[in-house]
C-alpha cells in the first residue's frame, strides 16, 4: 500500500451567508481510492465538491494535494494560473451535464484533442491518433470523430466528457453526478465503463451521487451528507450493509435493494 | 500452530432508528481463535448471529466492541479498528470470504469474476483466467457459460461462480457463509474436497454449513454460537 494520501482536507466549511454549504469537513483521499459522497438534493454534496476542486472558495479550511513532484501544495493559496494548470493536467471534472464540460460545437476529436494541445502536444497526427484510441476506449465508434457532440446521444456525449478528461492520463478525477441524467440502460453501461477505467488506471475519485447503487459499484468509502455536514463515514460495504445514523438508515431503506 | 485469526470480546447489536431505536442485540463477548489447517463451523439456530460473525470478521459489519485481530502480512491488525483502505487490503491479501449470494456486476463475464481477485493482486491476466477457468470446469459449471455474466444464471450456477471466486487465491482465512446451500450431490463433494485442500496448504476456514454431511466431512470443530446469545434462554 502506499504510505501517502493523495488529497488532504481539513476543516473545510463554506457558508451562503448565514446558510451552512457544508460544515467541518476533514478526509484523506489515497492513490487509487474512490470516494462516494452520497446525500439528499440540498445536502452540501455539490458545494463540497466544488470546494474540494477549487471552482469554490471555502469559507474555513485547507486543502493540501500532492504534485506530481511529492511535494504537497496548499490549494487555495495556489495562484490562478497554477491551479488552471492542475485543472488541465491532472485533474480530471466530469459535470452531470455533458454540455457543462464539452465544447457542443467543435468535433468530438477536437473536444479530445484540446486537452492534449493545452498541456503542449503540438503534432497533429498523435493528438488525432490519441483521440481515436479515447473514443474507442469509451465505446464511441471512432468514425463519429469529426461529429460535434451536439449529434450525440446523452450516454456518448457523457462517455466523450470522460473521454476528455481522462486523455491527459489525470491522478484524480471528480464527478457530479455522473450518471443523473442518463436512462437506467445507458447508466449501467457507463458505470461499467467507469469502474473499468478506474481500475484500470489506478485513479482517485471523488464521486458525488445520491444514487446508492453507483456508490456501491464505484466506490471503496462513502461518506454521508445531510444538511452540510457529514454524519457516517467508512467502507462503502460496511455504510450501506450496517448503516449506523437513523439518517443513513432512512436513506439505506428508501431503496430496494442495493 | 500458526493461528492467523483471533476473535476477542465481541459485542454486537443493531440499534433500529426507524422502529424507535429499539435495540436488537445480537451477540456478546463472543471469544474464539482459529489456526491455521483448521476448519471452524459456526453452528446454532437460524437468527442466532452467524452470518453477523462473519461480517463482522470482514468488515461488513461494524462491531460495538473488541478486538478481530488478524495476520496480515508481517503484522497484526485488528479488523474492528483499522481504517476502511486497510480492511480492503486485509481482503485483497489475507481473507477471502464467500456470501451466499453473488453480487453481480453488469456486463463482468462469469470467468473474469472469478479471476478477478487475481488481477487485484496483479497476477497476469492469462494465468488468472487459466486458473478461474481450471476451478470453474472442476465445479462443472458448463462451459457455455464462462463468457456470461452471471446475472441470467441459476441459483446453484452462481453460487459456483461465487465459490469459484473465491478459492481462486491462496488467501490465509477464508470465511464461507453456506457454500454448498443450493448445490446438488456432486457438487457438494467437489466443494468438499476443496475445502479439504485448501485445508492442507494450511488455509485458516470458518463457515457456516446447515448440510448436516457437509459439515461432518469439514468441520474439525464446532462452535455453538448460542453461547454469545444475549437471547441464548429464548432460542433454545
Ligand atoms: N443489517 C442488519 N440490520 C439489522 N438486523 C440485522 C442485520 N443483519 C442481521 N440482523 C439480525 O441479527 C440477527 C442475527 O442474524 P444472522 O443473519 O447473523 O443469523 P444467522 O445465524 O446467520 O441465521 P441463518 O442461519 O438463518 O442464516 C437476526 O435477528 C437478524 O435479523
Ligand atoms: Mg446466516
Amino acid at each position: 500500500m502506499n504510505d501517502t494520501p493523495l488529497f488532504k482536507v481539513s476543516g473545510v466549511s463554506k457558508f451562503y451567508g448565514q446558510r451552512i454549504g457544508c460544515k467541518d469537513v476533514s478526509f484523506d483521499l489515497w492513490p487509487g481510492e474512490v470516494l462516494a459522497i452520497v446525500g439528499e438534493s440540498g445536502s452540501g454534496k455539490t458545494t463540497l465538491l466544488n470546494c474540494l476542486s477549487t471552482r469554490l472558495m471555502p469559507t474555513a479550511g485547507s486543502v493540501e494535494y500532492r504534485m506530481r513532484d511529492g511535494q504537497f501544495r496548499d490549494l487555495y493559496h495556489m495562484s490562478e494560473a497554477e491551479r488552471r494548470f492542475l485543472m488541465r493536467t491532472d485533474w480530471g471534472f466530469v459535470h452531470q451535464n455533458p454540455a457543462d464540460g464539452l465544447r457542443m460545437t467543435v468535433s468530438a476529436g477536437a473536444n479530445v484533442g484540446e486537452r492534449l494541445m493545452a498541456i503542449g502536444d503540438r503534432h497533429y497526427g498523435n493528438i488525432r491518433a490519441t483521440a481515436t484510441d479515447w473514443l474507442s476506449r469509451v465505446e464511441i465508434s471512432t468514425d463519429r470523430i469529426d461529429d460535434q457532440p451536439r449529434a450525440f446521444s446523452g450516454g456518448m456525449r457523457q462517455r466523450l466528457q470522460i473521454a476528455r478528461n481522462l486523455v491527459t492520463g489525470p491522478r484524480l478525477v471528480f464527478m457530479d453526478e455522473p450518471t443523473g441524467g442518463l436512462d437506467v440502460s445507458v447508466q449501467a453501461r457507463l458505470l461499467d465503463l467507469v469502474r473499468g477505467l478506474v481500475n484500470d488506471l489506478g485513479l482517485s475519485a471523488i464521486v458525488v451521487t445520491h444514487d446508492l447503487a453507483v456508490a456501491r459499484l464505484l466506490s471503496h468509502r462513502m461518506m454521508v451528507m445531510k444538511d452540510g455536514y457529514v454524519i457516517e463515514q467508512g467502507l462503502t460495504d460496511r455504510v450501506l450493509d450496517d448503516p449506523r445514523e437513523p439518517y443513513t438508515q432512512l436513506l439505506v431503506s428508501s431503496i430496494l435493494q442495493v | 500452530m500458526a493461528t492467523p485469526l483471533v476473535v476477542s470480546e465481541v459485542f454486537k447489536s443493531f440499534t433500529m432508528h426507524l422502529r424507535d431505536g429499539l435495540k436488537l442485540a445480537v451477540v456478546n463477548d463472543v471469544n474464539f481463535s482459529v489456526a491455521s489447517g483448521e476448519c471452524v463451523v459456526l453452528g446454532g439456530p437460524s437468527g442466532i448471529g452467524k452470518s453477523s460473525i462473519l461480517k463482522m470478521l470482514y468488515g461488513n459489519y461494524a462491531v460495538d466492541a473488541g478486538q478481530i485481530l488478524v495476520a496480515h502480512r508481517d503484522r497484526i491488525v485488528d479488523v474492528a479498528a483499522v481504517d476502511p483502505r486497510t480492511v480492503l487490503d486485509v481482503r485483497r491479501h489475507t481473507m477471502g470470504y464467500v456470501s451466499q449470494f453473488l453480487r453481480t456486476v453488469p456486463r463482468v463475464s462469469a470467468i473474469d469474476v472469478v479471476a478477478e481477485p487475481l488481477l487485484a493482486r496483479g497476477v497476469d491476466a492469462g494465468e488468472a483466467r487459466d486458473k478461474a477457468a481450471a476451478l470453474l470446469a472442476g465445479l462443472n459449471l458448463p462451459r457455455e457459460l464462462w463468457n456470461l455474466p452471471p446475472a441470467t444464471f441459476s441459483g446453484g450456477e452462481q453460487q459456483r461462480v461465487n465459490i469459484a471466486r473465491g478459492f481462486i487465491t491462496d488467501h490465509r482465512i477464508l470465511l464461507l457463509d453456506e457454500p454448498t446451500a443450493s448445490l446438488d450431490a456432486a457438487n457438494r463433494k467437489v466443494v468438499v474436497s476443496m475445502i479439504a485442500a485448501k485445508k492442507a496448504e494450511g488455509v485458516a476456514m470458518l463457515g457456516i454449513f446447515h448440510d448436516e454431511e457437509v459439515r461432518e466431512a469439514v468441520a474439525d470443530r464446532i462452535l455453538d454460537v448460542s453461547a454469545f446469545s444475549p437471547r441464548k434462554a429464548v432460542a433454545a
